[in-house]
């Protein structure tokens, strides 16, 4: 099974080959592409709950060579990476058409999946670093492929900066967790038992460094700048698959590689967790950048994530509470699948768009509807699973999530029971504002009228990234309405990291005849899926057939309701900015810094008022903008090195090497 | 042991006294003459280590140093010294007390890290990598105390004369490997002479004071 798939990651490295030499074979290459990942993915979806494989290859450090390792965790992850490589792939089949650089990104596609599975399947701290940065790399090289655009040169720089201190610290934390010794696998890092403490910052280092890849605030700057830099095909992978890949290995690292961490190390994961989703989402209520808004969505489906991890981590540390850190575990990998799905689907739709109007801007668009009707209507599936709404995925995982929050007061210790509630507060507030500013990036992108000709003349995306998108928004609603299949296939991976799996679901429960959910007890709750969707199509049914048979026949022309005002141009719709202006009014001076002046014109005077609103990214004054700061002066200090006269260089090299000799004389 | 020993130990110290000898000139002409006189010295030691060591390929080298670093090299630096019309400049040393005791200091120093390091090796090599690592640390020293650039060509080639004379002490040490670096010093000082005709012809000075300022730097 493993040389399979490791076959097939070799394939994507010479399809990579290929796409540096080949011009003009974009669709051949992704669809090879596609055929090889949706392989591999079947092969990671059949391994699911297979015993752990091993295998070596005298690659990488000559004393050590390559280990891999398919355990029921990464054959997990590697079905999500799969299934969000194939998508992608198959997506760009069309899409990749409207590339006016496919030079630029035919090499680095194949690259970057091969790199994503590698990072998945390694068993080794050097083979693990080396191709997360290769993944770091190949899909910095994706997010400058519009290299002239300014704003791309700056993505590509802070990624940049941002990778280099993410695997940084993945490096000390490796570092430490071999020891003096150098054990560098993962599997005598698994016998290993540090101290606590060496433990401890091993995993806040680990936080670090794939929380920055993941996008977790506040490292997550980079994020919302780089993934909607790139085409849109490689933003899916970035945002659905790439923050997962993190994900699993601060799993990797914080349930299989370390002894069971302290709670209060889980009390900071699940508070980060709970900033993060609502910082995310609130940052994406103010973008109108369609793929810009996606992108900060990604930051907070990412907290959403981190607080199932949280809440693991602290049940975890509690004694007898494997159950509870099962559902809270199964939550989170639930939400890692359903994110990337719905997220993939989400940036597909908004890459078809963007080719269809050629802005990403959705105060130029509007009225997509009907020029692009499928889209328009997988773009709302994506939609609605994103916000959580009943019987589609997202509402599973984040139900589950709540349902392990609420089992969060049943801890004796006063942190987690403080903490837990307001995290759940937090969850509650995110999914709120999710749903609002998916009512808006909808509303305003496909509804309404169009705002520009462009918009206007918007042309139906190809067969293939519809069928991309068809297949994801198929999986989106299968998962929300059977999603006790979904749990019991992550049974072996809960079992794997915390010891204990959610109870089997059946899915034929023996009071109703379809699969009701039981997370906990029958008596406390449950959820039915299906139930749910055959209430929905039964309620819309009867409402239909009732409009139909109630209703006048008749046709009447008239009007459109104008909002009273007299004139029917399209700028005087609800744009996206005054959507979110409530929102912006509540929170905005307090997280954002919002400032705005409205001018009037002088009486008598024909010019229209205008109201000017400006937003600060406070985060990047508080976290970034200092540390820029000192490396500028630290920079400016040493700059002044370079013109030093010549007898001061020659006392440098004299007394650098009488203060080494010293050191030596002293030490012997 | 015995007289051999003594003799080689001898000349190191030779050495080392005739850097503090360069350390302090403060004329060029007799900053020349005391780089002659070490290099003769380092060609006298090595050849007393040819015959302890009953090694005839470091009679080469003793020659070599001898022709290039005892007559050829002092002789070019007489000629430019003439050349340039510089035998009155005053080298501004920067006080010769703080200086001698600075170097002192580089002497006990180079001691107290060679000793224990080379405890187990042969006595003789041991005393001369100690004394020589003392000659290349005031080479170094007479370098950064000089502002004129003959005087840290001087410099230079006081260091490079303490590396010939470990590569002379340490046995074993290849006939090429010592070719090599006298080929080099030599490549090294035809750049420097170059060098300087080509600062006095732009400066009208060998200062390196001239220098700086035409690099516009602030003093």
């Amino acid at each position: 099974m493993i040389v399979a798939l490791l076959a097939g990651t070799a394939l994507l490295l010479v399809l990579a080959l290929a796409g540096a030499v080949a011009r003009g074979q974009g669709p051949r290459l992704y669809a090879a592409a596609a055929i090889v990942t949706a392989l591999s993915a079947v092969l990671a979806l059949a391994s699911l709950a297979s015993a752990p494989a091993t295998l070596t290859l005298p690659l990488g450090l000559p004393w050590l060579g390559w280990h891999f390792r398919l355990d029921p965790l990464s054959a997990f992850f590697l079905f999500v990476v799969d299934l969000g490589a194939a998508s992608a792939s198959l997506f760009a089949i069309g899409y990749g058409r409207h590339e006016e650089e496919p030079g630029r990104v035919l090499p680095f596609f194949p690259l970057f999946l091969a790199a994503l599975q590698l990072v998945v399947l390694a068993d080794d701290a050097f083979s693990f670093l080396f191709s997360w940065e290769l993944m770091s790399l190949a899909s910095w090289a994706l997010v400058l492929v519009h290299h002239r655009d300014r704003e791309s040169i700056r993505a590509g720089y802070v990624y940049l900066l941002m990778a280099v201190l993410s695997g940084f610290a993945l490096l000390l934390c490796f570092g430490l967790l071999a020891g003096g010794a150098g054990a560098y696998g993962f599997a005598a890092m698994r016998l290993a038992h540090p101290a606590p403490g060496l433990a401890a910052l091993a995993l806040l280092l680990a936080l670090l460094g794939t929380g920055a890849k993941a996008g977790l605030v506040p490292v997550h700057a980079w994020l919302p700048l780089a993934h909607p830099a790139a085409p849109s095909h490689v933003s899916a992978l970035m945002s659905g698959v790439m923050t997962k890949v993190a994900v699993y290995a601060f799993l990797r690292i914080a349930f299989d590689l370390l002894p069971v961490p302290p709670g209060w190390i889980g009390l900071i994961v699940l508070a980060l967790g709970g900033i993060t989703a609502v910082l995310g989402v609130l940052y994406a209520l103010m973008q109108h950048d369609l793929k810009r808004l996606l992108a900060y969505h990604t930051v907070e489906n990412i907290g959403i994530i981190f607080i199932g991890i949280g809440l693991a981590m602290v049940f975890r540390a509690a004694a007898g509470e494997e159950a509870a850190a099962a559902l809270a575990l199964t939550a989170s990998l639930f939400h890692v699948f359903n994110h990337s799905v719905f997220k993939s689907l989400l940036f597909f739709g908004a890459g078809s768009v963007d080719v269809a109007t050629g802005t990403r801007d959705m105060e130029r668009q509007g009225g997509l509807i009907h020029r692009m009707p499928r889209t328009g209507f997988f773009f709302l599936i994506g939609c609605a699973a994103i916000s959580a709404l009943p019987p589609l995925n997202g509402f599973v995982s984040e139900w589950l999530t709540f349902q392990a929050i609420l089992l969060g007061p049943g801890l004796p210790e006063w942190g987690p029971k403080i903490l837990i509630p307001v995290d759940g507060a937090l969850l509650a507030l995110a999914a709120a504002l999710a749903a609002a500013c998916f009512v808006k990036a909808f509303g305003v992108t496909f509804l309404g009228r169009p705002r520009s000709a462009a918009a206007s003349a918007a042309e139906e995306a190809d067969r293939f990234s519809l069928g991309a998108m068809g297949v994801l928004a198929a999986l989106c609603c299968l998962a929300g309405i059977f999603p006790a299949v979904v749990i019991n296939a992550l049974a072996p991976t809960a079992r794997t990291l915390v010891g204990a799996a959610m109870p089997t679901q059946s899915f034929f429960h023996a009071f109703v005849p379809w699969g009701a959910i039981i997370p906990v007890a029958a008596a406390r709750s449950s959820y039915d899926g299906f139930a749910i969707f055959l209430l929905l199509v039964a309620v819309t049914g009867l409402a239909i057939g009732a409009a139909r048979r109630l209703a006048a026949h008749a046709v009447r022309r008239a009007p459109a309701w104008d909002c009273g005002f007299p004139d029917p141009r399209p700028e005087t719709q609800y744009t996206a900015t005054s959507f979110a202006e409530p929102i912006r009014r509540v929170f905005g001076p307090a997280v954002f810094g919002a400032a705005s002046a409205v001018r009037m014109p002088a009486p008598g005077s024909l010019s229209p008022a205008r109201i000017r609103s400006a937003l600060r990214d406070r985060l990047w004054e508080i976290f970034y903008a200092p540390v820029a700061g000192v490396v500028e002066r630290l920079a400016t200090s040493a700059d002044r090195l370079q013109f030093l006269t010549i007898r001061r260089y020659l006392f440098f090299v004299f007394a650098a090497l009488v203060a080494l000799l010293l050191a030596l004389a002293l030490t012997q | 042991m015995g007289l051999g020993f003594d003799i080689a130990h001898m000349l190191a110290g030779l050495m080392v006294l005739a850097s503090f000898l360069l350390l302090y000139q403060d004329r060029l002409p007799a900053l020349i003459n005391v780089l002659r006189l070490h290099g003769f010295i380092l060609a006298l030691a090595v050849a007393w280590q040819a015959y302890i060591q009953s090694a005839p390929h470091l009679y080469i080298a003793a020659v070599i140093a001898l022709a290039v670093k005892a007559l050829v090299i002092p002789g070019a630096l007489d000629r430019i010294v003439d050349r340039l019309g510089i035998h009155r400049e005053v080298e501004t040393v920067g006080g010769i007390g703080p200086t001698m005791l600075a170097g002192m200091a580089l002497v006990a120093l180079s001691l107290r890290v060679m000793l224990p390091i080379t405890a187990h090796a042969d006595p003789v090599s041991r005393q001369d990598i100690a004394l020589a690592l003392s000659v290349v640390l005031i080479g170094l020293l007479i370098m950064v105390t000089r502002r004129n650039a003959v005087g840290q060509v001087a410099g230079f080639l006081s260091l490079e004369n303490g590396i010939d004379l470990a590569a002379a002490g340490a046995r074993g040490m290849p006939l090429v490997v010592e070719l090599s670096v006298a080929f080099s010093v030599l490549i090294a000082f035809i750049v420097i002479g170059i060098f300087l005709f080509r600062i006095r012809e732009r400066f009208d000075t060998v200062d390196l004071a001239a220098l700086e300022s035409f690099r516009g730097e602030r003093q």
